[in-house]
């Protein structure tokens, strides 16, 4: 059948499409690992961090600063500053999203709607300090290595791959600490019961500080990683906030299996989408479902059942 | 004189997660009546009373009101046709006046009505439980046992056919109670009542028909001599 | 009853007063504060006195804004139809998003709110070449009459603002003190309870919300008429946050909250962005070396701050303040 000769579109040469493959892979790698965060931090503190996008942001900003410094410091090569960046961004941004917590949100009691429009004033106070000490630049970052792989129609970074496959370890990594230890046991403790986990000792404010300094820390590791890719400026958040909301509710509120698997949809789809038609008209498609999912189907697509 | 059914229920179960809260093969109010459901705690007397008006779907069964299925109605067309239900958890509009607590149900039963004074159906309610003089005040700011009594005042200006009242005297004094039957008494003159209490004098000096609710099924039903005699009941519930 | 008509009058009547008294800058900046203070009394007839927390209430100032502009600018509509068209088009987008966000609750409710106005706005920017995106465009002044009054004349367009901002402060009072509002406010207090006295709450809900959506809309579209200008930046989540803010700021669930919320932060920014912050990146340069390039272009900095503040310490704002401590009878 000659169908394919309906279809109101040409379809796109194939190293288009391997091209939006990859795209889309390391979109959604990062995508995977700031959405984990946001999830993490909803399904354990039942708190909507609107303010997550500008962690990333910050993320990405203090990568510059670090490398910056080490570079001017040192005169050492990109990978150095890379590397320090990596561990001091998610650190400091982690500090400050600990602060955060103990000034704002335990103040308010974790009220949820109260808590959503306190982190949208925290996300403009945090987007609007970069915006005056970091300035209306966007700046690139030098990726630690340089090497190309070869596909059969065009070469391809090899940072991005390695990019893909740090994500993947680190989820792992969280995975493994939330379902394998103690630390973990005790923030799963938390989450189905504050009060309970609080009777049986468990220091339930501190546990709230450090899942949300570990939800702003994923988003501030996958913004350095993807900084080389992309430059960092101060309005960097939005996009990654609204992806962020996009696969953490489609893949069902709190689910951290429904949240990767629709990281992956959605990276991948936003990757091809943009690459061959138009990246708006992805995001006005992708909006619109999310709506929809949370007035019809509150659980998410791949999420497990309702909360 | 005969007994007219008002509102029944066949086969009514309800399921939470695999806890069967309800199961109540067959149960009839009847017009008129004084109604006490009683049985110890966790009996799922408030999830039954719940089904009957609406505030959550049964998994299964059917519930008729004057020969109507409403099984599938929804709470608030379910008190338009004249079923009120008053909350065992004070549940008033803490942050408003009496008066207005009040005014809302009275204007819900004027636009049924289609015409008729809210005021004056508002200020009536408030006397009937003794708080019109406290109309503009704020409810919130009121004493525990004025807020149940303004609980069965919203109930009131709704004009019901059935009252069902959940746990109406817990918390209150023992002067406080007296008043509270011979209110009760004064308003089944006109309406149906279905009554969920844990205080037994309030339910011997009440009821005209027990119905004794035990692990959600219906454990025996008659009046309060009989109940008072099953030895069923005793063991169950009077704590044999 | 009389207090609250004599206390609206008087605020009317301060507003008539104050026009030919006023430098030209305040007179510009005032007209431009009745505009958006329609936008918020909107907003709070939903969030203050519904309970409902809306994150997308751009998508209906910009579908009044574009209903108007686009007509005026592509079929060559005056003014007038224009500004109709704009209402009706705020109209039916209340309603459509009503019926399918007032399904949920809470933070399902913002999120959906926040969702379909975000679609919205990339919708604008989607169709760049009809609404020229975020840069926007002008409409120019010669078309801006209405009964051959000039619209871009100061104080006409003063004067046309005040009757917007009245008519809806006085229709938000009216609402409030009616037996609607009394349905309105109860739901915001405890919505099941509301149910079990028989009222269909999400009906009440979706009243609420296209009332709410229609003024909304109506400051979209005087907006565009006033000021000559429609732009996505306005359907952007930034303008869906002012509104509530706005309100918080003024006092939620007080009928003259959102026109003090709405001068207070205006000024606010204003001042700041003219004088504190210009003055304070010189001084943080000057004194400690360090370099804060965009502290001058900071304005939402305050924004942010404000929230912050608002929802800690004074989430009934100032004139909730006002009436638990002094005006018990404040509406």
């Amino acid at each position: 059948m000659d169908f394919l000769s309906y279809l109101p579109f040409d379809l796109p040469h194939p190293a288009l499409l391997l091209a939006g493959v990859l795209e889309g892979t390391v979109l959604a790698a990062v995508l995977a690992l700031t959405a984990l965060g946001l999830s993490i931090v909803f399904g354990i503190m039942r708190v909507v961090n609107v303010a997550h996008g500008e962690f990333y942001m910050l993320g990405a900003v203090l990568a510059w600063f670090v490398t910056t410094w080490v570079a001017a410091v040192t005169g050492g090569p990109p990978w150095l500053g890379f590397a320090v960046a990596l561990v001091i961004a998610p650190l400091v941004v982690g500090a400050i999203a600990a602060a955060t917590d103990w000034l704002v949100l335990k103040r308010l009691n974790y009220d949820p709607e109260a808590t959503i429009v306190a982190t949208i004033g925290i996300l403009y106070i945090i987007q609007q300090l970069a915006l005056t000490f970091y300035g209306p630049y966007a700046r690139p970052v030098e990726a630690p290595f340089d090497f190309r792989v070869a596909t059969p129609y065009f070469g391809y970074s090899g940072y991005k791959l390695v990019v893909v496959g740090a994500a993947i370890a680190l989820m792992l990594v969280v995975w493994l600490v939330l379902t394998r230890t103690r630390i973990g046991l005790v923030m799963r403790a938390t989450q189905y019961d504050r009060e309970t986990a609080q009777a049986f000792g468990i220091p339930v404010d501190k546990v709230y500080a450090g899942v949300f300094a570990l939800g702003a820390g994923l988003a501030a590791i996958g913004a350095v990683l993807i900084v080389p890719i992309r430059q960092a400026d101060y309005l960097m958040g939005g996009d990654p906030l609204l992806l962020s909301f996009i696969v953490v509710i489609l893949g069902g509120l709190g689910s951290l299996r429904g949240t990767l698997v629709a990281a992956l949809f959605i990276g991948l789809a936003d990757g091809l989408i943009s690459t061959i038609y138009d990246a708006t008209l992805a995001k006005i498609l992708a909006t619109l479902l999310v709506a929809m999912v949370l007035v019809f189907r509150p659980q998410g697509l791949f999420g497990a059942r309702a909360a | 004189m005969a007994a007219v059914a008002q509102l029944s229920a066949t086969g009514l179960v309800k399921d939470f997660g695999g806890l069967r809260a309800v199961d109540v093969s067959a149960f009839t109010l009847n017009e008129g009546e004084i109604r006490a459901v009683i049985g110890p705690n966790g009996a799922g007397k408030t999830t039954f009373v719940s089904l009957l008006c609406g505030r959550f779907p049964p998994s299964a069964g059917r519930i008729e009101f004057e020969e109507r299925d409403i099984t599938a109605m929804p709470a608030h067309e379910r008190v338009a046709l004249g079923i009120a239900y008053t909350f065992q958890i004070t549940s008033i509009f803490g942050n408003l006046s009496l008066y207005d607590n009040v005014a809302l149900p009275a204007q819900r039963r004027v636009m049924l009505d289609g015409g008729g004074a809210v005021r004056e159906r508002a200020m009536g309610a408030l006397e009937r439980v003794g708080l019109a003089d406290r109309a503009q005040e704020i409810a919130g700011a009121q004493s525990y046992g004025h807020q149940r009594l303004l609980e069965v005042a919203m109930g009131l200006a709704l004009g019901p056919k059935v009252l069902i009242l959940d746990e109406p005297t817990q918390g209150l004094a023992d002067s406080e109670i007296d008043e509270f039957i011979a209110l009760i008494q004064d308003v089944a003159r006109e309406t149906t009542i279905l009554l969920i209490e844990h205080n037994m004098p309030v339910v011997m000096a009440l009821a005209e028909q027990i119905t004794v609710l035990d692990q959600g099924r219906v454990l025996a039903e008659g009046t309060p001599e009989a109940i008072r005699a099953d030895a069923a009941v005793q063991a169950a519930y009077l704590g044999g | 009853m009389i207090k609250s008509i004599l206390l609206h009058g008087a605020v009317i009547a301060l507003l008539i007063v104050l026009e030919p008294v006023l430098s030209e800058y305040h007179h510009g900046n005032l007209a431009r504060i009745l505009v958006l203070a329609t936008y918020a009394v909107g907003y709070n007839i939903l969030f203050g006195y519904t309970g409902l927390l809306s994150l997308g209430h751009a998508m209906f100032f910009a579908a009044g804004m574009y209903g108007c502009a686009l007509m005026v600018r592509l079929a060559e509509w005056s003014v007038g139809p224009a500004f109709l068209f704009g209402v009706v088009c705020a109209l039916v987008a209340g309603l459509v998003v009503g019926m399918l966000a007032l399904r949920t609750i809470g933070v399902g409710f913002m999120i959906v709110t926040l969702m379909f106005a975000e679609a919205a706005h990339l919708t604008i920017a989607y169709y760049n070449e009809y609404t020229r995106g975020d840069e926007g465009f002008t409409i120019p002044q010669a078309v801006r009459t209405v009964a051959g009054l000039d619209l871009s004349d100061t104080t006409t367009r003063y004067f046309a603002a005040l009757v917007l901002f009245s008519v809806c402060l006085i229709g938000s009072a009216a609402l409030v003190q009616s037996r609607a509002g009394r349905v309105l406010v109860a739901i915001r207090e405890n919505e099941d309870r509301v149910r079990m006295l028989g009222f269909n709450p999400f009906r009440y809900k979706l009243l609420a919300l296209v009332l709410s959506a229609v003024m909304a809309g109506a400051a979209g579209a005087a907006y565009a008429v006033l000021f000559g200008y429609a732009g996505s930046t306005f359907a952007s989540v930034q303008y869906s946050i002012f509104p509530l803010l706005w309100v918080l700021l003024g006092g939620p669930g007080t009928t003259l909250g959102p026109l003090l919320g709405t001068v207070l932060m205006f000024y606010l920014v204003d001042y700041a962005s003219g004088t504190v912050m210009p003055g304070l990146a010189a001084f943080v340069e000057g004194s400690f070396g360090i370099e804060a390039p965009g502290l001058a272009s900071a304005y939402l900095l305050l924004v942010g701050i404000a929230l912050v503040l608002l929802v800690l310490f004074a989430p009934r704002g100032v004139l909730g303040v006002v009436r638990a401590r002094v005006m018990p009878w404040l509406p």
